[in-house]
């Protein structure tokens, strides 16, 4: 064996990887709290269309705000996309946004951004109740997300208490009803036998492998099912008008304070808010629209209008208190 | 062999290897201990009997299985047997996420069972699933060994035993087994570690051990105290266990190796019991390979998989990156530490060959945590780059490249060295010209199997990946949290044949027994 040929062939090799590890820093970096699948399609048009390069970190939206928090000046990301608007809120209030420029937020009805102006909602999406078309009836079906805690759902229930959508659900019951009731409630769903999952997908597929008959999921997730499998074995509806169960929320963008990349950020958050990629959110990802003129795709479970009389009485503001709803979760044995 | 002190660029290797497993532990027994203090003692109870409980029944599952299983295929004459033992031990190549994966995707009335044949297969979760996924992952250590121990058995007392008059079950029992026990102690060790150790299974069949309460506090709950001191009581039962074998087997390898048999016992017919072992050795490997491999191939042809069709290079591209580095570091870490154990054996090589596989056997979540904390206090810069998962990657799997490694040096006859530097060579002549080339098989072994055993790795992974860089593993288990089955089989499925590749290649560079 030629050992030299072996040696200049390896170092070759070696020298390669460790250059393309130690590769350059991107133009522009996101902290996503949505997942990849939904998100990555977007990012790409979006460096195809303005020739930005993105780095996304994908992660939790809990964990990326609070990691965003800890990492405080020295952070590298430039635009956060929470999946919800209590981190939104959480880092707004912790000083860790710029202001947004006047004619991005006008874009968006005020109930769906922040009232300063740190965060704008780029879609909409609503809490529902879904369940297993072959094994309820709809007239079966829980008018509260308080009835789940019925002797008759014992073991019945899907949910993710880990989900970001599912915490933020749980702050604005808090904001509705108060800590002590919130408190009881998680206890109680879990005394009741309620099954933990780790996302919103994996409850929809528990209720179609016939582990759980209902969960608590977003909207949009049983869309895509459905999109794949017209027969999919799950529907969804939502709890009473009003009802804590049917929290209408937004996936939104605020950028970093201090990043160095401000400009690139914002054209980001313009890309996202042109009814163009508006259209595509509805239409491939089947989130509702939050800029004027776009219609809902059809399918989705209720137009906006109807939403908010659905929607419970919250402020998407109040929603920022991840850190109690956190605390309680633990308080309930949840996580 | 020398008593002098060993040179400096042995000695060097050796501190730095120490430093990568004891700094890290450091940082987590400081972290965790600040969190015991806080954390939650009614949960520290019911987290350790639902690990306990699943390591006690993947032990019990997995002696069922391996020691049958060992036996039919050393001591029965079974057609194709070469082929079979290596089948055999091959899920050892997949990791134990794909085949959880393989069991969610399977059953269930919405699973690949029900819509491909109309099969009513229960969709395994929580303790039964955590319990198949690791007891198909793991029963290939406790094979491998006990077959390796079977096959040193001397006949010439079981034939002495049987001659006395013993029955056939009496020789077995008071001849055989004794002998095999180091080997079921080791297989059993490893098992347990390895359940311990497990994290990608038990959050996917979602049954809340240590490893999964740590990945929650530390991923959800962004409670990183509460996630340490987790991973520090876990970390201790993994010592504890080292403790206990170590204990139950010096009495029984006292004095050394056993004499090894001159030749082996021959493999005796089956007659009329062919049918039922064959069978059930086809039942294991059907259950360790048919079904994950199964599942995978299928749903790799999904429509929903095509749209991932093209991630699936780049995931692998970064897989490489990663992996081959760690084998290379771990190899260069790993041979300054054999030699140091072979050449100048002592209380120093001692202890650092301790620290090492104290490295492998610490729980890997547990590792990564420490990592996470010590770059976070001492390198900050560092936090997030790939150069701190190569070399987290490469500490904790340098154990096993030292094996492979040290069987080779031990052949090695120091002679060949000291004629050499009496002809006129230097040190470093003597090595490149005269002990490389015959270490060359050796060290190639400790490569592939380091490099295998990072390509699959998962919690070091998951959390010291730096920023939106994913690798197959990453991709197979994100997707699986999403139950998108479909999606996660083309990574699932260029993991498992990387593995084989790599598996195959490793039993090309074996001797054949």
């Amino acid at each position: 064996m030629r050992h030299k040929g072996t040696v200049g062939a390896t170092g070759l090799l070696i020298a390669l990887l460790l250059g393309t590890s130690l590769a350059a820093s991107p133009e522009l970096v996101v902290y996503s709290g949505r997942s990849k699948s939904l998100v990555q399609p977007v990012i790409d048009a979006f460096s195809q269309k303005t020739g930005v390069r993105v780095r996304v970190k994908y992660g939790k939206t809990a964990a990326l705000a609070l990691l965003l928090l800890e990492e405080g000046r020295r952070s590298p990301a430039d635009l956060f996309w929470g999946q919800d608007a209590g981190a939104l809120g959480l880092l707004a209030r912790n000083g860790r946004f710029e202001a947004l420029p006047e004619n991005l937020l006008a874009q968006v009805p005020a109930r769906f951004r922040s009232a300063q102006g740190f965060w704008v909602g780029v879609t909409g999406r609503a809490r529902t109740l879904a369940y297993s078309t072959q094994r309820l009836r709809e007239d079966e079906l829980p008018a509260s997300v308080f009835d789940l805690t019925e002797p008759r759902w014992k073991g019945r229930v899907g949910w993710a208490p880990g989900n970001a959508s599912f915490q933020s659900f749980v702050t604005a019951m808090r904001a509705q009803h108060g800590d002590e009731a919130t408190l009881g409630w998680l206890e109680a769903m879990k005394a009741n036998g309620a099954v933990a999952y780790p996302k919103n997908t994996a409850i929809l597929q528990g209720i179609a492998a016939g582990e759980v008959d209902v969960g608590l999921p977003n909207h949009y997730y049983l869309l895509r099912f459905k999109r794949a499998d017209p027969d999919y074995p799950v529907a969804q509806t939502f709890f009473a008008p009003g009802d804590a169960g049917n929290l209408v929320n937004v996936a939104g963008v605020g950028v970093v304070r201090g990043s160095r990349h401000r400009r690139e950020a914002l054209e980001l958050i313009a890309y996202l808010l042109d009814p163009a990629t508006q259209a595509y959110f509805t239409q491939e990802v089947f989130e509702y629209p939050l800029v004027d003129g776009v219609e809902a795709a059809a399918g989705l479970p209720a137009g906006l209008q109807e939403l908010r009389r659905l929607a419970p009485p919250v402020d998407l503001d109040h929603l920022y208190d991840l850190e109690g709803t956190l605390e309680l979760l633990r308080r309930a044995g949840l996580l | 062999m020398s008593r002098k002190r060993p040179p400096w660029y042995l000695l060097l290797p050796a501190a730095l290897v120490a430093a990568g497993v004891l700094l890290p532990l450091l940082y987590l027994v400081v972290q965790g201990a600040a969190g015991l203090a806080g954390a939650y003692t009614p949960r520290l109870g019911e987290l350790f009997v639902r690990t306990a409980l699943l390591v006690f029944l993947v032990l019990l599952a997995d002696l069922l299985l391996a020691f049958p299983l060992a036996w039919l295929l050393v001591r029965v004459r079974l057609p194709a047997q070469r082929l079979l033992t290596t089948l055999a031990a091959l899920p050892l190549a997949l990791p134990g996420y794909v085949l959880a994966y393989a069991l969610l995707a399977l059953g269930g009335d919405y699973g690949l069972a029900a819509r491909a044949w109309g099969l009513d297969l229960p969709r395994l979760q929580g303790l039964a699933g955590a319990w198949l996924a690791l007891v198909i992952y793991t029963y290939p250590y406790l094979f491998l060994n006990l077959r390796s121990a079977l096959l040193d058995v001397d006949p010439a007392q079981e034939e002495a035993a049987r001659s006395l008059g013993m029955s056939p079950f009496g020789a077995f029992r008071r001849v055989v087994l004794p002998q095999l026990a180091p080997a079921l102690g080791s297989g059993s060790l490893l098992v347990a570690l390895h359940v311990l150790g497990d994290f990608g299974v038990v959050s996917l069949m979602r049954y809340e051990t240590f490893s999964y309460a740590i990945y929650l506090q530390y991923s959800v709950a962004y409670a990183s105290e509460a996630a340490a001191s987790l991973a520090l009581v876990l970390t201790l039962s993994a010592a504890a266990l080292l403790y206990l074998e170590y204990r139950a087997l010096a009495r029984l390898v006292a004095g050394g190796s056993r004499p090894r048999g001159a030749r082996r016992a021959l493999p005796a017919a089956p007659g009329p019991w062919l049918p039922p072992a064959l069978g059930f050795v086809l039942f294991v490997i059907a259950l360790g390979l048919g079904v994950p491999l199964g599942v995978v191939g299928s749903l790799a042809l999904h429509p929903l998989a095509q749209g991932v069709y093209g991630d699936v290079l780049g995931a692998g591209w970064n897989t490489l990156r990663i992996a081959f580095p760690a084998a290379l570091l771990a190899v260069a870490g790993a041979l300054p530490l054999a030699w140091l154990a072979s050449r100048y054996p002592g209380l120093l090589s001692r202890i650092t060959e301790r620290v090492v596989y104290l490295g492998y056997a610490i729980p890997p979540l547990a590792l990564g945590l420490g990592f996470v904390f010590l770059v976070l206090r001492l390198a900050a810069p560092l936090y997030q780059t790939a150069a701190v998962l190569v070399v987290a990657l490469a500490v904790h799997f340098m154990a096993e490249a030292i094996g492979p490694i040290r069987s080779a040096l031990w052949q090695l006859p120091v002679r060949l060295e000291e004629a050499g530097r009496a002809l006129g060579e230097s040190a470093w002549g003597v090595f490149w010209r005269v002990m490389f080339p015959l270490l060359r098989r050796g060290l190639l072994a400790g490569a592939l199997l380091v490099f295998m055993a990072a390509a699959k790795e998962l919690p070091i992974t998951y959390l010291l990946a730096p920023l939106g860089y994913t690798t197959l593993a990453l991709e197979v288990f994100s997707y699986s949290e999403e139950a998108a089955y479909a999606e996660a089989a083309p990574f699932a499925l260029a993991l498992v044949l990387l593995s084989a590749g790599v598996a195959l290649g490793m039993l090309r560079t074996e001797k054949t027994r």
